[in-house]
């Protein structure tokens, strides 16, 4: 019988309106791997946030190992041996892997030192890492290999990884379990933090189910039908979207040729991109964030600027228009970066309102900005798609992040674009409102409008996508009917080889 | 020893006293002292609100010394080439020469930023020395009085009438740089309350990629910024030359385009708070004189308060956003 490592007995955290967490109380074994569950916003991380030392219960208690546990900064769990690899990586593109670990350390050894230590730890655990390199020029999944090795060099008994899956292509999930394995050989425990039920069948020993902040349910996952997780995790059903018509009109949008040079050292360049989107059809494109996802749709928002034919809407050619004239023309576009692309955080939201707007009962041929109107529509888009905030006069930054994305694709939605791209719609939202925002996209298509949704989430691309293809280091792959794909095909598709499928194509 | 301290403070009260409210209350002060209060606050308000339509920005003009001499010398140029002629369109077209020179001076360092990416607050600064060195050539060549027996410095201004820039209402220190100065706090409150211009200079500083997003021409902002900063600057330069100062000399500047940009940042960016913060800078430069005539003061410590005041002011901005810690070890 294995040792109890981690005891959680009746933690509960309260923010401002929202019990985070309430009464949750489960054990982590030593050699184990746990599995916590839950759609966004159901108190994750939270949880583990107070785990690491970055809150504090409001209460309950830990044991760690039958010791009691109560972290007052991450430093501390550090020390008692609990390791985090966070969803999104905090390291600088300028300096090499060595350097980047070297600065999360307390008492960083030399750099040579360090350095061969690296590697040495690397090796042994099947992660190949060049501590010379410089995170810039890593992918995703290396720059995870960073994180994790950075954990692994304190020698943790628990290591947390909060969706450690989302930023990789299925190989390097491949090369991730392997890893975890064989730590959790070692005898060591791991909190896997995940709402993606095969993997989670796949690894995990123990799984504990949160909802809405509250414990739940838990189960041994590989003896659980994925759907019966699934249902303990969402509890109601949300109605899942769905749209009436798929009959696809004329072709409305169409990129030829189009080759971005990347101005961000550590961007990535496009690359001789072809495609084209009909009336009443959404393209999804896929791929991990990286592979020049931004590149790609600051071509489309006018952001960079091409040559005139690259880019054509409704015979028009487009490409060297800047985003408002585009705007005018009917493409809008909503850039991933809620605040401070999509979104100045310290101004209101109707002054973010008027970022994209530009229409004459708006601004007036003098420039003088009528605040009434836009105030009115400002209520609009806060009305129609639900956006929780006190006043309009509210800045930006202080509405949750679901909250902000709902204003910022409300925003461009009920202004009818013809075109309408978007990049990671529900990235970071939690599941109410990610089957809102997937509504309105799919009400929009059907309302004789093109819309190409940029996702890292497959099954969000598979949810509401007619056609598909998958951006992989600049390069984009033929289109494909959506209906014809397997997942195994849209790995091989990751990976950057083109499949040969040619009945599936589209023309 | 109580005593001591308690003399102390009745002179450090005295002094207060005498720097911000004899020169406007005390009899034998006032007469004085009251109109230089708009005569000094005038330039450095239009300068300051000029300064803050870039700071709102984020594009930083520290030049606007410079901006200020290559009005004047302009302004100043058209005067004395139309010497010895009287015509009322002598003034206004001095104005609008200033404008110009000021105006061409804050687009030399927006050029070079839009199209060589250079640093603004660098570029800028340094047309300061080259504007100094134009000046001190100038008066000692070019405008120099030819009826001066040699000196350094043009013609004075008081004698001849159609270039002076004269007092509006007597013994009020009003004139018509003053006026202006009105109209660019007004102007410019209304450019960001209400105007398309002013909300994209906002939102240029606050989100430079959101304002790129939006639409907003970044290059057409850089240029805007700096040109009406350097046109008011140049404004500010004519008006000094032509009335208070009088004439062109190597040294008739007084750091005016220093010290505005500390109103800019006293006034928190905000027209109005220019305005309060021009008035209240120009009552330390007079206290400060009367203190130096009566407390025997050096006239560097006045310069000390002020440069204290932006940074405790800039302190204050931090310690609102940001909370010291100290690292346990």
């Amino acid at each position: 019988m294995a040792e109890v490592l981690l005891q959680l007995n009746g933690i509960s955290k309260s923010f401002p309106g929202v019990k985070a967490n309430e009464n949750i109380s489960f054990e982590i074994n030593s050699g184990e791997i746990h599995a916590l569950l839950g759609e966004n916003g159901a108190g994750k991380s939270t949880l583990v946030k107070m785990i690491y030392g970055l809150m504090q219960p409001d209460s309950g208690n830990m044991k760690l190992v039958s010791e009691n546990f109560r972290p007052s900064e991450p430093s501390k769990a550090r020390q008692s041996g609990i390791a985090m690899v966070f969803q999104h990586f905090s390291l600088f593109d300028a300096l090499n892997v060595a350097e980047n670990i070297a600065l999360g350390m307390e008492n960083p050894p030399k750099i040579n030192d360090l350095s061969q230590k690296i590697e040495t730890v690397s090796k042994s655990y099947g992660l190949p890492l060049d501590p010379k390199r410089l995170v810039g020029q890593l992918s995703a999944g290396e720059r995870q290999r960073v994180e994790i090795i950075r954990c692994l060099l304190q020698n943790p008994k628990l290591l947390i990884m909060d969706e450690p899956t989302s930023v990789l292509t299925p190989n390097e999930v491949t090369t991730l379990f392997e890893t975890l394995l064989r730590l959790k050989k070692e005898g060591k425990s791991i909190l896997y933090i995940s709402h993606k039920l095969e993997e989670i069948r796949e690894i995990c020993d123990f799984a504990t189910i949160l909802r809405n902040g509250e414990k739940v349910g838990s189960c041994t996952p590989k003896n659980t039908s994925a759907k019966k997780i699934g249902e303990m995790m969402v509890g109601k059903s949300f109605s899942s979207p769905s749209r009436k018509n798929r009959t696809f009109g004329e072709e409305l949008i169409k990129v030829s040729n189009l080759s971005v040079h990347s101005k961000d050292f550590f961007g990535t360049s496009l690359s001789n991109i072809n495609f084209s989107v009909r009336v009443g059809e959404i393209l999804g494109i896929g791929g991990v964030a990286g592979n020049g996802q931004d590149e790609f749709l600051g071509a489309l928002s006018g952001e960079t600027k091409t040559s005139p034919k690259t880019i054509t809407l409704l015979d028009r050619h487009i490409g060297h228009l800047r985003p408002n004239q585009r705007r005018e023309l009917g493409l809008r576009a909503a850039p991933e970066e809620r605040l401070g692309h999509a979104a100045a955080p310290a101004m209101s939201l109707v002054e973010n309102t008027l970022m994209t707007s530009h229409s004459k009962d708006v601004i007036d041929k003098w420039g003088i900005i009528n605040f009434k109107n836009i105030s009115t529509k400002t209520s609009r888009i806060v009305s129609e798609f639900d956006v929780r905030t006190p006043t309009l006069d509210n800045t930006a930054a202080s509405l949750s992040g679901g909250n902000l994305q709902k204003f910022v694709i409300g925003r461009e939605i009920l202004e009818k674009p013809k075109v309408f791209v978007v990049n990671q719609p529900t990235w970071g939202v939690d599941a109410a409102a990610a089957a809102f925002i997937r509504q309105s996209i799919l009400n929009l298509a059907s309302q004789k409008s093109a819309v190409i949704v940029i996702s890292q989430d497959l099954d969000e691309l598979f949810e509401i996508c007619d056609t598909f293809a998958v951006l992989t280091n600049g390069y984009m792959s033929r289109i494909y009917e959506l209906g014809h794909l397997s997942s195994e095909d849209v790995g091989l598709l990751m990976g950057g080889s083109d499949l040969d499928l040619d009945s599936h194509a589209q023309t | 020893m109580f005593g001591l301290l308690l003399d102390e403070f009745a002179s450090a009260f005295s002094a207060i006293k005498l720097i911000f409210w004899d020169p406007l209350f005390d009899e034998s002060f006032a007469s004085y002292a009251r109109p230089q209060l708009l005569v000094k606050a005038g330039p450095i308000i239009l300068i300051a609100v000029g300064l803050s339509i870039g700071f709102k920005a984020g594009i930083w003009n520290i030049g606007a010394e410079g901006q200020y001499i290559l009005g004047a010398i302009f302004g100043a140029s058209v005067a004395l080439s139309f010497y010895p002629q009287e015509s009322i369109f002598i003034f206004p077209a001095m104005v609008l020469a200033g404008a110009l020179g000021g105006f061409i001076w804050g687009l030399i360092p927006a050029l070079l930023k839009v199209y060589f990416k250079t640093n603004e607050i660098l570029v800028s600064l340094m047309l300061v020395y080259v504007a100094e060195n134009i000046l001190a050539s100038v008066s000692q060549g070019l405008l120099r009085n030819p009826d001066g027996m040699g000196f350094p410095g043009s013609r004075n201004f008081k004698d001849y009438p159609s270039a002076f820039n004269e007092e509006i209402i007597t013994n009020s220190g009003m004139h018509w740089g003053v006026i202006t100065a009105f109209i660019s706090v007004i102007l410019a409150y209304f450019l960001f309350l209400k105007h398309q211009k002013g909300y994209e200079i906002r939102i240029s500083g606050e989100a430079p990629k959101a304002a790129y997003f939006a639409g907003i021409n970044p290059s057409k902002t850089i240029i805007f910024c700096l040109g009406t900063s350097g046109l008011l600057a140049g404004m500010a330069g004519l008006f000094e030359v032509a009335g208070p100062a009088g004439q062109i000399t190597i040294s008739f500047n007084s750091g005016y385009g220093f010290t505005a940009i500390i109103v800019a940042f006293l006034g928190r960016l905000n027209p109005i708070g220019i305005l309060l913060a021009g008035l209240l800078m120009a009552l330390t430069y007079i206290g400060g004189e009367i203190a130096q005539l009566m407390l025997g003061l050096p006239g560097a410590s006045i310069q000390l308060l002020q440069g204290m005041l932006l940074f405790f002011l800039l302190a204050t901005d931090i310690f609102t956003n940001y909370r010291l810690k100290f690292r346990s070890l």
